[in-house]
């Protein structure tokens, strides 16, 4: 089969990319799941506006490319930090001055509200979050008192259920199916998304399917609106097991985003001239 | 110093079953190998960017069910700023809509708090801008009304001056030991909160010859593995009461 070819799953990056239309509520894993980065390049290079970024649940670089590059109108996250490297600058100035509309989430809550998705439910209750301000700033979170007990309020999610999923993972077959190892958080995310989109190192040959070892960490294709191949398509994050993120990078891309201009170099040089690093 | 941190912190763990440790908290980690080679490979210990040390094969939702179970006996917890009735603020300085400073985010802290039978926090920096009487944004409140479903919540809180637990029923800290070399008043000036304590206060133990050698051994090589930039800062090296590096 042509990698090339415009007929089946597997297109071009850009190609692939194109359904994935301005203004849409877009759901991205954490770093550990596999972070669709030349992909996100792709995206801020065709100028996508308006996104309604979800992260399930953290994210960092992701995130913060996104925002420092005019394409994000409000995120809903857990967090957003480059871990011990430091803080995302983008995210922490676009939320402190208002640019970008935040909804503040907890972990456990962007999963739940996700699997309500999955299952077409409205709602998904979940322990813990009753008397934070996480809760106070949540007029879409609703605390009910549990139907089936006495005198104990619990909260209810909304399910979210996004346009579109955008991830990165080791590969595909030629039909569309992807192998995601363990990250099984990845399904969730193309079961709860109208339409997933995805990044792989390879393609496999053959059918992942009727590969009794790989079949039961495969997303079926149909699930799949698009495959692209982009090998390392992670970096500068790591995929896990794969390839490590790469640290110099970061610090650099960190270095560079403190300031609005030095983000705007940085953009210049490793996202708007296609293909770089 | 460090070493002394890690050594209370992995104290504390205990006979847990099962300990798990948040994103980027290095100490934390140490201490949880620390007392998983003490308890002779008891408890179990999950470190959620670690491919190895995760033990969820079920996505990242897992560990919170888990927790939520009660299969999670100890969690190391922390914040911009932990107030005297337990609140950990680990979102914004000043007025939420118009923050002074921003942080990270909640991650799983507005839940993990409420679940966790023993969370533990932490903190590297021990000042009046970090415990305070009244946090700015609460992540997770210290504690519940009664009618709230908590089989959790904060057991101690643990700095680099010292150690105190948490009386739930009273929502209050109280000193339990001042680390070698650290004082009562100097603990009192530092921090931004009222406290319990009675005299003579604790020194928290200093690890063994022994345990020195467990910590500088296998230890420090997973932490090199595993935080390269903290290992890099020397493991091990002295720290002042703000968490910096001296």
């Amino acid at each position: 089969m042509d990698p090339a070819s415009t007929k089946g799953k597997i297109r071009q990056l850009d190609d692939a990319l194109a359904p994935i239309a301005d203004g849409s509520l877009l759901v991205v894993p954490a770093d550990y799941g596999g972070v669709a980065m030349e992909a996100t390049r792709g995206l801020i290079r065709r100028g996508v506006k308006r996104l309604r970024l979800v992260t399930l649940p953290t994210s960092s670089l992701q995130a913060d490319l996104l925002i420092g590059a005019g394409c994000v109108e409000a995120i809903e996250t857990s967090g957003v930090s480059f871990g011990d490297l430091g803080p995302a600058p983008r995210f922490t100035a676009s939320v402190t001055d208002g640019s970008v509309r935040i909804k503040d989430a907890t972990c456990p809550a962007l999963h739940a509200a996700l699997q309500a998705a999955e299952k077409a439910v409205p709602f998904m209750p979940l322990r813990g979050i009753i008397g934070s301000d996480v809760l106070a700033h949540r007029p879409d979170w609703k605390v009910i008192d549990n139907p089936f007990g006495e005198n104990d309020p619990i909260v209810l999610l909304p399910a979210i259920r996004p346009d579109v999923a955008l991830f990165h993972a080791p590969m595909a077959d030629a039909a569309g199916n992807i192998w995601v190892g363990r990250r099984r958080e990845l399904f969730t995310l193309a079961h709860a998304a109208a339409k997933t989109f995805a990044t792989v190192e390879e393609l496999f040959e053959g059918n992942l399917l009727e590969d009794a070892m790989r079949s039961g960490s495969t997303i079926p294709a149909f699930y799949v609106e698009a495959v692209a191949v982009a090998p390392r398509g992670a970096w500068p994050l790591a995929l896990s097991e794969r390839y490590p993120e790469d640290r110099p990078h970061l610090l650099e891309y960190l270095r560079a985003a403190a300031t609005k201009e030095g983000f705007q170099k940085y953009l210049e040089q490793y996202v708007l001239s296609p293909r770089a690093g | 110093m460090d070493e002394v941190l890690i050594y209370a912190l992995a104290r504390m763990i205990g006979d847990a079953r099962h300990v798990g440790v948040g994103a980027n908290s290095p100490i934390p980690a140490a201490a949880a190998f620390l007392a998983q080679e003490l308890g002779e490979g008891k408890p179990t210990v999950s470190l959620q960017e670690s491919p190895r040390y995760n033990v969820f094969t079920d996505g990242g939702r897992e560990l919170f069910d888990a927790a939520g179970q009660g299969r999670i006996d100890v969690f190391f917890l922390s914040g911009a700023q932990i107030d005297g009735r337990g609140n950990i603020n680990l979102v914004a300085l000043g007025d939420y809509g118009q923050p002074k400073r921003r942080f990270a985010g909640s991650y799983g802290s507005s839940y993990l708090y409420f679940v966790v039978p023993r969370v533990i926090l932490f903190r590297t920096e021990h000042s009046r801008r970090t415990l305070v009487e009244r946090v700015d944004f609460i992540s997770a409140p210290g504690t519940s009304p009664p009618n709230v479903y908590r089989p959790g919540g904060p057991a101690a809180l643990v700095t680099p001056r010292c150690v105190f637990l948490f009386d739930r029923a009273r929502a209050r800290f109280r000193l339990e030991s001042l680390h070698p070399q650290h004082r009562l008043e100097e603990v009192i000036e530092n921090t931004g909160f009222e406290f319990d304590w009675s005299e003579p206060v604790q020194t928290t133990p200093s690890p063994s010859a022994e345990v020195l050698k467990i910590l500088r051994g296998p230890i420090a090589a997973k932490m090199a593995q595993l935080y390269p930039s903290f290992a890099a800062g020397g493991f091990g090296a002295p720290r002042d009461g703000r968490g910096e590096r001296r």
